[in-house]
């Protein structure tokens, strides 16, 4: 359990992270920003309680590394990264711009703090699952954690890499489930219905928890107790809201890219500010 | 280094060379790691697999999470070998070398096994004509066709630390004898195993033994051909196929991989450009493969050395 102190703290790092995530949009004029915004909640709890990180030493092997493997969830891990102190918080503004070290899509080589490249969905669930054997087999004491799409699990990678974690009893890989509900093309259930993911998981050979994914506490307590080592790797299947904390977001449909206006950009940034000053300084 | 090319077949097999090779470059080096897709039988690493679980990673029958996997070694450190048969080591994760890999910069060696007619008895699902045009097409990589056993050993010693993605294709089989016995033969340079003023040929693989035949063939005919051993078919070695076009004036190609994307068109962009110069191929004519024995395959689909020494006889009617 973490303090009312600590959560008031997550919350108000999650805010932020949002208000990162839509300079960034609104500075672009379109993005990614449904995607995006339900996974702010996790990434809050992520860099600011339970990564081993170091914003000053990013490349340090030990670290906690995060693969983004829904990568055009960028933008918001941007925002967590750029208020850590990784890079410059106003070059959140350029996201997507022409010679951008930010781009849609998350790229190791371009973005400090970016542990891998993603964009090309399914692919980052085996390369995670690569960087937990290599640090195991370095014996070096840090996991990987791993953010999936429930849209993304549609890939069979995803599945060829799920077993293949089991299967080489990779316990330092935790994989976060962002089951939003949506994916381009509308409800998942009714494109490529995933059901019981969290029977899936665990029928994979997975120790697996299912939590209210934009809930501060419930993250902390789950993320907890993917530091108990074992032989299995972990799963936590996120029951997200897809635009979680813009209203306007969520309620809309087709909310995995969406154009902004800067009025619009202006409006959503001033909500989430005013939502932030209410928690306090 | 020395060529020692006489005809003769080398008493070893690429798999047992591949089965020795791995193992010791892994023991030598510890950020060395092997992965393979189920096939690990296939070229003699199994047992030396099974006691060494930190240096070998069986990753099963799914080749995209082993090359994703392959990437996120790299990224922690390691210099992994990868190895299927080459159409899998190619078309089956292509996706996942070109972003996992070459994208992102997570430098890895493939073993591509058995390409073209060398998959024999796995028939035409087996044949790749096609992965070295797929690979030559990803930017930054090296693609290498080799031809003799110790060429296997001594570019498997180069390219576990160079950048990028490395892509190999192999025979299991053994091959005639090309390199002295611990010969270093570099990356990325062509290799002249005979010289001739008439017409030379830039042959990879399997074809430079065929070449050699047609040299033979030829001098009989009083036509001498320079042969070259142009392994690595990306990057190619731009200034030696000059050279020789210039030297001689008419150029054919020999490669057991279709004539699209492979040997042929490296050669015809280079010399289009720097150096028109009369080119004839000998490659697949943009086909499927199909199932049976080596040497019938190679007749079936114009991969011999009477195919070569026809090309040879009419690129010289064009000078």
């Amino acid at each position: 359990m973490i303090s009312k102190e600590e959560k008031k703290d997550l919350q108000k790092f999650a805010l932020e992270i949002r208000i990162g995530t839509a300079e960034a949009i609104k500075a672009r004029g379109f993005g990614h920003v449904g995607g995006s915004l339900s996974v702010a909640d996790v990434l809050s709890v992520l860099y600011g309680k339970e990564m081993k990180i170091d914003p000053k030493n990013p490349d340090m092997p030990e670290r906690d590394k995060l693969v983004c493997s829904k990568g055009h969830a960028g933008p918001a891990v941007y925002a967590a990264l750029a208020l850590k102190g990784y890079f410059p918080y106003e070059e959140l503004k350029t996201l997507n711009q022409p010679g951008t070290n930010l781009p849609s899509h998350c790229d190791r080589n371009k973005t400090v703090g970016i542990d891998m490249t993603t964009g090309s969905l399914g692919q980052g669930t085996s390369t995670a699952a690569g960087m937990a054997l290599g640090d195991k087999i370095k014996k070096r004491d840090n996991r990987i954690f791993l953010f999936v799409g429930d849209g993304e699990i549609d890939e069979g990678q995803v599945w060829e890499a799920f077993m293949f974690a089991a299967a080489k009893k990779l316990s330092n890989l935790v994989v976060l489930i962002d089951n939003n509900k949506k994916q381009l093309d509308g409800y998942t259930k009714n494109i490529l219905d995933t059901g019981d993911l969290t029977a899936k998981m665990a029928a994979f050979g997975f120790d697996t928890q299912t939590i209210d994914g934009n809930d501060i506490e419930q993250i902390c307590d789950a993320l907890e107790h993917t530091r108990a080592g074992g032989d299995k790797p972990y799963a936590i299947v996120l029951d997200t809201i897809k635009g979680k904390g813009i209203k306007e977001v969520e309620e809309t449909m087709a909310n995995h890219s969406m154009n902004i206006t800067p009025e619009k950009g202006d409006e959503w940034i001033a909500q989430l500010k005013a939502e932030r000053k209410a928690l306090g300084e | 280094m020395k060529t020692v090319y006489n005809g003769e077949m080398d008493s070893r097999l690429f798999k047992d060379v591949l089965g020795a090779t791995i193992p010791a470059l892994a023991k030598e080096d510890p950020d060395v790691i092997y992965l393979d897709a189920d096939l690990m039988s296939c070229i003699g690493t199994a047992k030396w697999a099974n006691e060494n679980p930190e240096k070998a990673i069986n990753c099963g029958i799914a080749e995209a999470n082993m090359a994703g996997v392959a990437c996120g070694l790299a990224a922690t450190g390691f210099k992994p070998i990868m190895h299927t048969f080459g159409p899998f080591a190619s078309r089956r994760c292509y996706d996942q070398v070109f972003m996992s890999g070459g994208y992102a910069k997570n430098a890895i060696t493939i073993l591509g096994t058995d390409p073209g007619v060398c998959a024999a008895f796995n028939g035409g699902t087996h044949m790749p004509f096609e992965d070295m045009a797929l690979y030559r097409a990803l930017p930054e990589a090296t693609v290498i066709d080799i031809a003799d056993a110790n060429q296997l050993i001594s570019v498997l010693n180069q390219s576990k630390d160079l950048p990028g993605v490395k892509y190999i294709r192999v025979g299991r089989k053994s091959a005639a004898k090309i390199y002295e016995d611990g010969a270093t033969v570099p990356i990325g340079k062509g290799v002249t195993i005979r010289e001739g003023k008439d017409a030379v040929v830039f042959a990879a693989g399997i074809m430079l033994h065929e070449a050699m035949q047609a040299a033979e063939m030829l001098a009989k005919e009083n036509i001498e051909i320079a042969v070259i051993d142009m392994f690595t078919v990306k990057p190619l070695d731009e200034d030696c196929v000059i050279k020789y076009a210039q030297q001689t004036g008419a150029v054919v190609t020999a490669e057991n991989h279709n004539k699209i994307g492979g040997l042929y068109s490296a050669v015809s962009e280079v010399l289009s450009r720097k150096q028109p110069t009369p080119v004839e191929y000998v490659a697949v004519e943009d086909e499927y493969g199909e199932v049976g024995p080596q040497d019938y395959l190679q007749k079936r689909y114009n991969l011999t050395a009477d195919h070569i020494a026809d090309k040879v006889r009419t690129v010289l009617k064009r000078k």
